[in-house]
């Protein structure tokens, strides 16, 4: 398939043909593809504004002592920015963006099951996201205690801590109904021939999230629903004074938050999966074990909350259980590094963009995989527990894995949505930025944390200022590389080069539809006769 | 290719279910807190549970296991094309639904009447595991009669439909819905009703 199919864009498609037209036939439109993009837009803001946050840390920590903030400041500031960039942007940012926009073209089908009740999601999550924008400017100002709102400070504390809470438990039922929605699809509307073995690898990690955001979400729920319980109603559940235990809450916190990890980076490796193998030309290694390991990961990803506390308490025999089920993870985790790796030997690689991303995410997801064992066992981890460390090993993980593919996903997928690319080369040079200027932020922290620099600190002995300088330039160079890929992603997206049905030549079902997608998605239902990486029976080259 | 030519039933209880699950976890994180302050404090507990008022319990069991026989009965009589009939049974729903939380509203009165509530002066200075257990059955009984309004609104809903014919023997899929909803309500209950006011 050439650009030259199809020089121009299709006179019709999901962008114009719905008959309506201006901001209700979009906040109020029920088509998957149009849901996707109010989700991505969504999500890339609040990205852009934790970004920000980020980088204002980064500022402050540059040198010790006061920089630019004051200490409070500083303590709000982090906990924004992991609430932002954790609940407004990569937790729901997979599923509502690139779940909405792929998955049901990808199996065949005209929408999700559910339509309405994806929008509802939607707007739910756009009403959570502005509880939590208003709970940073009235009461007592923004949360101060983290994104984990551990007790007894969560309780104690005057900012506005119950607000935000709220405005996230709204954002989790959002989470939990396009879970729902998507389970139900998958299982529902698969076209004739789509069997389960022949569902796109992208698929099989959504339908894995799906189900971790189902049983896993309602406990954050009803945790942070204490959380409020305590400040308002002043229940003592987590009060020692009153009889309660605080190790309760972590444990209720970490029940969640941990299988919330997978639901960051299971359809980031869903997104690598579908990247490899069309950039390599050669079918998946291992499809059967690749979709496997999602589940493998999303089930026993939902058994090794404790290793968050290996030092808070708890008894030597739940640290034991706790820290062998982390290493049990990291069986699974390895299987698909290996097939992805497998499925690249002597396999035709062309370095793209897409593929630039998804080719850094082995590498640096591996780095965060490894260096998340070091934190999983107990011995290591009490050295390096609450240390910087564990901040570099947690973006290597979210940032450099989750996020890489959301990056990679950007680039192989929104082309056929605008039917418009970017340019090639600014790309690539976006890319190395982001690449180099990553690394040197977060190995940076790494290395502070090993020294013993402990996260969440304002101030620092001047023994850890050149690291921390060091981390602060490479995060410049990041924020360089991100808006260098945005503009000219966006660019491209707009006034690019026309492209034709299937620019990269895939053999998933998006890619045997017009571009851009017309609103039905699939002139007449598809029926399924080859698996998603057989590119000689979808015929091509 | 037309949008939503054809219902699918099947879809949308899959779908309920899904979501019952999830209701079911969200309670499931007090229970658990249940199970471990239980563990710590056994007698505390078992002195607290004295306590509570099992006429109003036993009461409300048995209002509530009522209540989802006429939600049952109600997606029976919609498959029997008799929407009168499902009238009436969601209408005896509801009405269950409202004693059932008139019931609770005596009680809980009675309860505060005695000092009994989170934070009180009482149970402050009572044992901690007194104190522990009547936080927890506030929050969980809250919690459950929050879904008891919530169940009794969406049947409100359906009953609504059923009588505009919205609702009827070809497509029933919310009633049905509605109903599992309601025995998701009731099963909760069936678990806190023991823990709460019999085993103790």
């Amino acid at each position: 398939m050439g650009t030259a199919d199809q020089p121009e864009t299709a006179a019709t498609s999901f962008w114009n043909d719905t008959g309506r037209s201006g901001i209700t036939s979009w906040i109020f439109s029920t088509d998957h593809k149009r849901i996707g993009f109010l989700y991505f837009y969504t999500v890339l803001g609040f990205f852009l504004i934790a970004v920000s946050l980020g980088v204002l840390l980064r500022i402050e920590l540059m040198a010790p002592g006061r920089t630019i903030m004051g200490p409070q400041t500083y303590n709000a500031m982090f906990t924004v920015h992991g609430v932002v960039m954790i609940f407004l942007f990569i937790i729901p940012g997979f599923p509502g963006a690139f779940g909405n926009l792929i998955m049901p073209i990808q199996i065949g089908a005209q929408d999700v099951a559910f339509p309405r009740l994806n929008l509802f999601s939607w707007w739910l999550y756009i009403t959570g996201a502005a509880i939590i924008i208003t709970s940073l400017f009235t009461g007592g100002g923004p949360p101060d205690t983290g994104w984990t709102f551990y007790v007894p400070f969560s309780e104690r504390t005057t900012t506005n801590v119950s607000l935000a809470v709220f405005g996230v438990f709204v954002v989790g039922f959002s989470s939990i109904l396009t879970g729902v929605n998507f389970v139900t699809t998958i299982h529902r509307l698969r076209a004739p021939g789509m069997t389960w073995g022949r569902l796109p690898l992208f698929v099989w990690s959504i339908y894995a999230t799906a189900w971790v955001q189902i049983l896993a979400t309602p406990i954050l729920g009803i945790t942070l629903a204490l959380i409020i319980a305590e400040r308002l109603l002043g229940a003592g559940l987590f009060d020692p004074a009153r009889g309660g235990d605080p190790l309760m809450y972590q444990h209720l916190f970490w029940i969640y938050s941990h299988p919330a990890v997978y639901i960051m980076i299971l359809p980031g490796m869903g997104v690598i999966s579908d990247v490899i193998p069309v950039f390599s030309r050669k079918p998946i290694f291992g499809y059967k074990m690749i979709a496997f390991s999602s589940l493998a990961i999303a089930g026993a990803g939902s058994l090794v909350w404790g290793h968050h506390m290996f030092t808070s308490g708890m008894s030597d025999t739940a640290i034991l259980v706790f820290s062998f089920l982390t290493f049990v993870v990291a069986i699974p985790s390895a299987i698909k590094v290996f097939n992805w790796v497998s499925t690249m030997y002597r396999g035709s690689i062309s370095l793209e963009a897409p593929m630039l991303f998804a080719l850094s995410f082995l590498i640096l997801f591996s780095i965060g995989g490894l260096t998340g064992l070091i934190l999983g066992a107990a011995a290591t981890d009490i050295h390096v527990h609450d240390t910087q460390f564990v901040v570099g090993h947690f973006h290597y993980v979210i940032f450099g894995g989750a996020g890489f593919a959301f990056f990679s996903a950007m680039h192989y997928w929104l082309p056929k949505f605008y039917g418009r690319r970017y340019a090639e080369k600014p790309a690539i040079v976006a890319w190395a930025l982001l690449f180099i200027g990553f690394n040197i932020t977060y190995f940076s922290m790494m290395v502070l944390g090993m020294k013993g620099m402990p996260r969440r600190y304002y101030d620092y002995l001047p023994e850890f200022t050149a690291l921390n300088l060091t981390s602060t330039i490479g995060s410049w160079i990041m924020v360089c590389g991100l808006m260098l890929m945005l503009v000219n992603l966006f660019r491209g997206l707009l006034k690019g080069e026309p492209i034709g049905s299937n620019p990269w030549g895939g053999a998933t079902l998006e890619w045997s539809i017009p571009t851009p997608p017309p609103t039905e998605n699939f002139v007449e239902e598809p029926i399924v006769t080859h698996g998603p990486y057989d590119f000689s029976r979808s015929g091509i080259p | 290719m037309t949008h939503a030519v054809h219902k699918d039933h099947a879809g949308a209880k899959l779908g309920m279910w899904l979501f019952l699950f999830s209701e079911l976890l969200l309670f499931g994180g007090l229970f658990l807190l249940y199970a471990t302050y239980l563990a710590r404090y056994p007698h505390d507990f078992a002195r607290a549970g004295k306590g509570m008022h099992l006429v109003f319990g036993t009461l409300n069991t048995a209002i509530l296991i009522t209540s989802s026989l006429t939600a049952a009965m109600a997606v029976t009589a919609i498959q029997r094309n008799d929407p009168r009939k499902v009238l009436y049974l969601l209408g005896g729903t509801i009405l269950c639904a409202a004693i059932f939380l008139f019931n609770k509203y005596l009680e809980w009165s009675s309860e505060i009447g005695r000092g009994i509530y989170p934070n009180s002066p009482r149970l402050a200075a009572g044992p901690p595991g007194e104190s522990v257990f009547f936080s927890l059955y506030y929050l969980t009984v809250g919690l459950h009669g929050l879904h008891v309004l919530v169940g009794a609104s969406v049947l409100g809903v359906v009953a609504w439909r059923v009588k505009k014919g919205i609702i009827h023997a070809g497509d029933y899929a919310l009633l049905e819905n509605g109903s599992l909803y309601w025995h998701l309500v009731d099963i909760i209950w069936i678990f806190i009703f023991p823990l709460y006011y019999l085993l103790l």
